[in-house]
């Protein structure tokens, strides 16, 4: 292989693009989880009521209702018919996650993901095995129990472990030992089990993915063309399986990403540094013929 | 069923040996959240809810722990539990009456807040309001039952004259002055915890239970004679015979009324 192999990842797209060029979704996606937050914070910090609640139900400039449909769903189960406003407020979420990507709830919102990939930035530092791998599809399976457990028990039964409206709660309301459980939660991103939480095991991730199946916002291997085999889209993916079918498609196979897995973190376009992929609608299936920019010749330079 | 094992080809037995991994996995992770879902039902006894709450089992089924709640009262009062602590279920909203007690909004702020129904938006009336019930656990410590007029528990109550009176009774300690004991009636206490908070002893002798401890019950059977006589208008068993009462006086064993013999000698420090 040719030296470019042993740049760091994404090391070429900050060359190509610059560091901003190369960081731009990230950069909005951490602004994005800092600004969700903060719209609940302003309330017990400066008073400014805003948004009131958690991320479980809130109200919104006194007028708008959200509600956790999977939390919702639990509470179903669970056998209580919720009231016409929490019912409302699943609705709106569940229609704007349907339609943006269910999985933009894991990387544009959740306080949970920040601190996972913290855990894998420095799982990747210290250069750590990927250890325990459990198949992605357990997630789906960990929902299907905690469904079940809610139905046998007649309580909301994952919550009383979701680390990511303990974490919430724990900021917006005060934290307790709210806390342990994070630590918990990066420790074992960080030791025993590379992307373990939000990859494979979040039953909450399973269900925002399920929700967004048939989205519409996507991300396209519009350029695929261009693609140089540098593998750093891979390396930074959080959800790398999705991006095969769309990357390596034959002509005529669609480059867009549909797995419902894709998080739209938007990572890949950042640290492509030529630019393979665009967000675009699912329905968008055009592919850039560049032949100039083809595999061979990007290597061959 | 090795029969069956030859004719598999590896990958269905492959997806079946995966499918039977998971699903054992599963039962024994959901077994473990359903023990803690069990554990996360014993509700402490000094830990309120808010008003209108559901019963406990179906208010673990329906509070999705949003604090909306917690946020809309205007005094405090309500917290949501902290995971690690001893208390209610993690994230649930509960008041500790000793510390900030309800204060019984006319218009239930809480009860309007909450969007799932876990705080019943039937209760319109927060009289009618149910979070346990007010029992004078420490006779011996209270200051009323020891003879003083203390009646602090009985001023502050909001539904005062209903859910808490005075009742007189004679003192036996002092022998001529009045005892006044605070007496909740369940069917008033609304359990808002406002007598408990103010209880001036170091530890209040008025504490708010929860029902289920607070409570008796009556069995389903059992007839009060005088109020079945009332309804009636008349004795239930027609001709019951009347036997004479025995007066107190010389020929009965209660001898120290008028008339009655004297004892034959009186202990050294006896009254009277
Ligand atoms: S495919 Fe791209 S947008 Fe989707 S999860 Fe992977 S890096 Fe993020
Ligand atoms: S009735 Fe008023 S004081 Fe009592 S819990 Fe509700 S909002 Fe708070
Ligand atoms: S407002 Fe209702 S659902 Fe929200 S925490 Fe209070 S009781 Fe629970
Ligand atoms: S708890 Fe105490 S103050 Fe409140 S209604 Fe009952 S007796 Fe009155």
């Amino acid at each position: 292989m040719s030296a470019r192999t042993h740049l760091a990842v994404g090391q070429e797209a900050i060359e190509a693009k610059g560091w901003y060029g190369a960081h731009r979704y990230l950069i909005l996606r951490r602004a994005s989880q800092v600004f969700f937050l903060l719209l609940f914070l302003l309330g017990p910090w400066f008073g400014i009521w805003w948004v009131t609640g958690n991320l479980a139900g809130s109200r919104s400039f006194d007028l708008l209702p959200l509600t956790d449909p999977l939390i919702l769903l639990q509470s179903v189960v669970a056998g209580h018919l919720p009231g016409l406003t929490a019912l409302i407020g699943a609705a709106i979420v569940v229609a704007a996650y349907a339609l943006i990507g269910g999985r933009v709830y894991c990387s544009w919102v959740c306080p949970i993901n920040p601190v996972t990939d913290a855990a894998h930035w420095l799982h990747d530092k210290l250069g750590l095995p990927k250890g325990w791998q459990p198949k992605r599809a357990t997630r789906y399976w960990i929902l299907g129990t905690v469904l079940a457990v809610s139905a046998l028990t007649g309580t909301i039964a994952w919550e009383l472990l979701n680390p990511i409206t303990m974490l919430h709660r724990g900021l917006v309301f005060g934290m307790g030992f709210a806390w342990a459980l994070v630590a918990a939660v990066f420790l074992f991103d960080l030791v025993v089990s590379r992307r373990g939480w939000c990859g494979h095991l979040c039953p909450v991730s399973a269900f925002y993915g399920l929700l967004g199946v048939k989205s519409l916002l996507r991300v396209s291997a519009v350029n695929r063309a261009a693609c140089d085999d540098c593998m750093d889209c891979f390396a930074v993916c959080p959800e790398n399986q999705v991006i095969s079918p769309a990357l390596r498609g034959k002509p005529g196979q669609s480059p867009v990403i549909l797995s419902p897995d894709c998080t739209n973190c938007g990572r890949c376009i950042d640290v492509c540094s030529v630019d393979v992929f665009a967000f675009t609608h699912r329905f968008d299936t055009r592919v850039t013929e560049t032949p100039a920019a083809g595999r061979t010749e990007q290597t061959a330079a | 069923m090795s029969v069956t094992t030859h004719s598999m080809s590896p990958q269905r037995r492959r997806f079946l040996i995966d499918t039977a991994r998971m699903a054992g996995g599963c039962a024994v992770a959901g077994s473990a959240l359903a023990y803690l879902a069990r554990d996360a039902r014993a509700l402490p006894a000094e830990a309120l809810r808010p008003p209108g709450a559901l019963d406990e089992e179906a208010f673990l089924s329906a509070c999705i722990r949003c604090g909306l709640c917690v946020r809309d009262c205007p005094y405090g009062t309500l917290s949501l539990a902290d995971l690690g602590e001893d208390g209610p279920a993690t994230g649930t909203p509960y008041f500790t009456a000793r510390d900030v007690p309800c204060e019984m909004c006319d218009d239930i702020p809480c009860v309007a807040a909450c969007p799932t129904g876990a705080l019943d938006p039937a209760l319109d009336d927060i009289d009618d309001a149910k979070m346990g019930t007010a029992v004078l656990v420490d006779q011996e410590n209270c200051l009323n039952f020891l003879g003083l007029r203390c009646d602090v528990c009985y001023r502050v109550c909001p539904v005062i004259d209903k859910a808490i009176t005075l009742e007189a009774s004679h003192n036996p300690r002092s022998g001529h002055h009045a005892l006044f004991a605070p007496t909740v009636h369940a069917d008033h206490c609304t359990g808002c915890g406002v007598c408990e908070k103010s209880c001036v002893l170091p530890e209040a002798a008025i504490k708010v239970l929860p029902a289920r401890l607070a409570r008796g019950s009556s069995a389903d059977h059992y007839r009060k004679g005088w109020e079945e006589k009332d309804a009636k208008g008349a004795p239930l068993v027609e001709g019951i015979i009347d036997l004479p009462d025995r007066l107190p006086g010389p020929g009965t064993d209660n001898l120290a009324t008028p008339g009655g013999f004297e004892p034959a000698f009186k202990l050294p420090g006896a009254s009277q």
